[in-house]
């Protein structure tokens, strides 16, 4: 037997099981809450902050990603205060590195660019940190442009725990953090890389990319697959 | 030795008295008793002193009389000292105040006895609470005398003690922990450093309890590379207890076991963050993760764990040893007992200091720390770390608890307390604390990672004379949203420096924003050329 929550999210009633996230039941009942490091099949985080909800009049925000449903709870989604702080985490990651839109791969396929145009982001105020980041385009098939990644670590995860090649980690931190294959090795010279693609396809901006695609050509078509393979890992193969 | 001791010298063998030279004063002063022939005289290795300013320190026991800035060539006078030495004489020290005003729960045995000696610490009462609560009290006993005494989190947060080990302890694992956060690492703070170089036993005996209290029997010290001294005599510490059979399995005769191992930090001070921590002993990243769940829960290999500080540890076993009631009669209503102050920046008597909660930062920094150094005026006291803020002189009335130092925009913190003059520049301060934030951050959320470098860049704008007052709103909205919106605490409090500045020091940020001044010439501006 399942327990049934009843909370309200932005005023609506809404039913939720036991154990379900915020935002597993907003998006259920079409409340839309923007994410980045989130995504569907892989394990939560919580360390991109766009999914950030008030719950009661705490004033407390918390991530809807990771945060359980309870009886009675009273969620705030979506507020002039919360869409200001999703604004300016959004033009910190356009500030953090080296975001062209006009000459990326993943022009009108990003993810980022997306949720900026929602949010209304439309012009970038605070300084520019402008890293000089490189470019590792070693592998056969894949290319990684660390000036269009945003750390949402969804490369790491879905390595780890779906494909379980664990060849993405991070390395280094704050803003020297990086996304890096194998302890900093050139990704083409990887031994343990099976040359899947999943991180590229699961890569919410044009940091990971397929070879051989110009200018706006980086589609990712393959991302609702994920709760699947993980379900398969979870459960087994039923006879 | 032979006979009844008449005198001891007592050597301050800490890590800041050790840096002056304080090895070669043992050395020398051991040598020079030996030849004098007196035989009722020992010369001993201590921990920590206090008074670190005017290291190396010697004090003589019976009489008290504190010997500073002493030389191995200088000790002959000590020789003297010793040889005149009797219980009855009490010379009146210079020094006298910086003691008088301390009361010593946590740093009872600092400087008394020698921290690399069990024996010592057990003919000081050590390891009899562990005792008495292993043999003559239940766990839940335990935790209510924990609960009667009040304790808060010493690491800074000051969450109840007794609640905490209340919710372990009612939690179901296969396994349960228990973990001492000794990752200290707030600019200016090393009150857990010095408690670990002087009296590592209070520790482990405080986490034995604990284990006893919350049904763990596995512990770690998590402490910082950084501090080697306090390591190795915390190493020292551990197989002495396993060997007299009071870590291990059978403690003290009794069917109960716990062991500790000590884990090291490889320089991080995110670490000190809880779900950090956790994932570092796990041989993980250090970097934190959202809670809840909380680590009473589910922390150390996803079992119920503890963690609490060194200085919360070290309240225990004089919590179980004189009953809960007797340190909640120190402090105030909600902030109980006494807490450690590391004092440092520019007072006179650097070092460090055990005072009863409620007391003034006045009776702090002029009564024990002797004032401002050359006699400046006083501008503000900066307490809590990276995480705390500025308490400007106005408000040095204010009682040391901690709620008195929340409601004035600082934090009581693990117990960093830097004392600055009118030669400080508040957005010089303001700056540094950034920096250190901005290097210290993981890089797991956003807010923290690129927000601490953006803030801290807007500062270094202000500092070169090159900002607007929109770069002064700019400021404020980002300290605004990396406080609201980082993961951990870390992120939390990083603008608690620049907020608390702002508050009570605008007029300095204006003078380098619309003057183009630095008032105390210290930032970049001031070196500025006026083009004319």
């Amino acid at each position: 037997m399942t327990t049934v929550h009843t909370l309200t999210i932005d005023g609506a009633e809404v039913a939720a099981a036991d154990g379900q996230t915020v935002l597993e039941v907003a998006r259920e009942h079409g409340i839309d809450i923007p994410t980045l490091c989130h995504l569907e099949g892989l394990s939560d985080v919580g360390a991109c902050r766009l999914c950030l909800v008030e719950v009661g009049g705490s004033g407390k925000l918390v991530a809807a990603c990771v945060t359980r449903v309870e009886e009675g709870m009273e969620v705030t989604a979506h507020s002039e205060l919360l869409a200001e702080h999703r604004r300016t985490i959004v033009e910190m990651l356009f500030l953090e590195r080296n975001h062209i839109c006009s000459v990326c791969v993943a022009n009108n396929h990003c993810k980022l660019q997306d949720i900026a145009q929602d949010l209304g982001v439309d012009h970038l105020d605070l300084p520019a940190v402008n890293p000089d980041v490189g470019v590792d385009a070693s592998h056969a098939l894949f290319a990684v442009d660390h000036n269009r990644c945003i750390m949402c670590t969804r490369c790491v995860r879905v390595c780890d725990e779906i494909e379980g090649a664990h060849t993405w980690d991070v390395m280094g931190r704050g803003l020297a953090a990086r996304v890096v294959t194998d302890l900093g090795t050139p990704w083409g010279t990887s031994p343990t890389c099976t040359s899947c693609g999943k991180c590229v396809q699961v890569c919410p901006t044009g940091a990971l990319f397929e070879k051989g695609r110009s200018v706006a050509e980086g589609a990712k078509h393959r991302r609702p697959f994920l709760p699947h393979l993980r379900l398969i890992r979870d459960e087994g193969p039923r006879s | 030795m032979t006979g009844v001791l008449r005198a001891t010298a007592q050597v301050c063998q800490a890590a800041s008295c050790l840096a002056v030279g304080s090895e070669q004063v043992l050395q020398a002063l051991a040598g020079r008793v030996e030849r004098s022939g007196l035989a009722d005289v020992v010369v001993k290795r201590v921990g920590c002193l206090g008074l670190c300013a005017a290291g190396p320190l010697v004090r003589i026991g019976p009489t008290g009389a504190l010997f500073e800035r002493v030389s191995p060539e200088g000790t002959g006078g000590l020789v003297a000292a010793l040889r005149d030495a009797t219980s009855t004489a009490t010379p009146v020290s210079p020094l006298a105040p910086f003691f008088a005003r301390q009361v010593r729960v946590v740093t009872e045995n600092s400087g008394r006895i020698d921290p690399e000696n069990l024996n010592d610490y057990v003919a000081s009462g050590g390891y009899q609470a562990l005792r008495t609560a292993l043999t003559s009290m239940t766990p839940a006993e335990v935790i209510e005398q924990v609960r009667r005494s009040g304790l808060r989190g010493r690491g800074g947060a000051g969450y109840p003690t007794g609640l905490k080990w209340l919710t372990v302890a009612k939690s179901t694992g296969e396994g349960k922990y228990v973990i001492c956060n000794a990752d200290e690492g707030d600019p200016g703070a090393f009150m857990d450093r010095c408690v670990l170089e002087s009296d590592p036993h209070r520790v482990l005996e405080g986490m034995a309890i604990a284990g006893y209290a919350v049904g763990a029997s596995k512990g770690y010290v998590y402490c910082r590379a950084e501090y080697p001294l306090a390591v190795a005599r915390l190493r020292t510490a551990i197989r002495q207890a396993r060997q007299a059979g009071l870590l291990g399995v059978d403690l003290a005769e009794t069917p109960c076991g716990f062991d500790i191992e000590v884990r090291l930090g490889a320089g991080a001070f995110v670490c000190g963050e809880e779900t950090a921590l956790i994932a570092s002993v796990e041989g993980k990243r250090g970097t934190p993760r959202p809670r809840p769940p909380y680590p009473a829960a589910a922390g150390l290999w996803g079992q119920p764990t503890l963690i609490n500080n060194v200085e919360t540890f070290a309240n225990v076993p004089t919590i179980i040893r004189r009953g809960g009631e007797w340190l909640a009669r120190m402090g105030t209503e909600k902030s109980r007992g006494t807490k450690v102050f590391a004092l440092a920046g520019r007072v006179v008597n650097v070092g460090l200091v055990e005072v009863p909660m409620g007391i003034s930062l006045r009776e702090v920094v002029y009564d024990i720390g002797g004032g401002v150094v050359d006699g400046r005026s006083l501008k503000a006291v900066q307490t809590g770390g990276a995480s705390g803020g500025c308490i400007p002189a106005e408000y040095l009335d204010v009682p040391l608890d901690y709620e008195s130092l929340t409601a004035i925009g600082s934090m009581m913190g693990s117990g960093g307390m830097i004392v600055m003059d009118d030669t400080v520049c508040m957005v010089d301060v303001a700056r540094y604390f950034m920096d250190f934030c901005r290097e210290e951050s993981c890089g797991k959320c956003v807010p923290c990672r690129v927000g601490t470098t953006q803030l801290h860049m807007l500062l270094t704008r202000i500092a070169d004379g090159d900002a607007t007052l929109t770069d002064l709103a700019r400021l404020q909205r980002l300290c605004g949203t990396v406080q609201r919106t980082s993961l951990c605490g870390l992120g939390q409090a990083a603008p608690n420096p620049v907020v608390s500045t702002l508050r009570y020091f605008r007029d300095e940020y204006l003078a380098h924003i619309e003057d183009r001044t630095c008032p105390a010439g210290v930032c970049p501006v001031a070196q500025r050329k006026v083009v004319p």
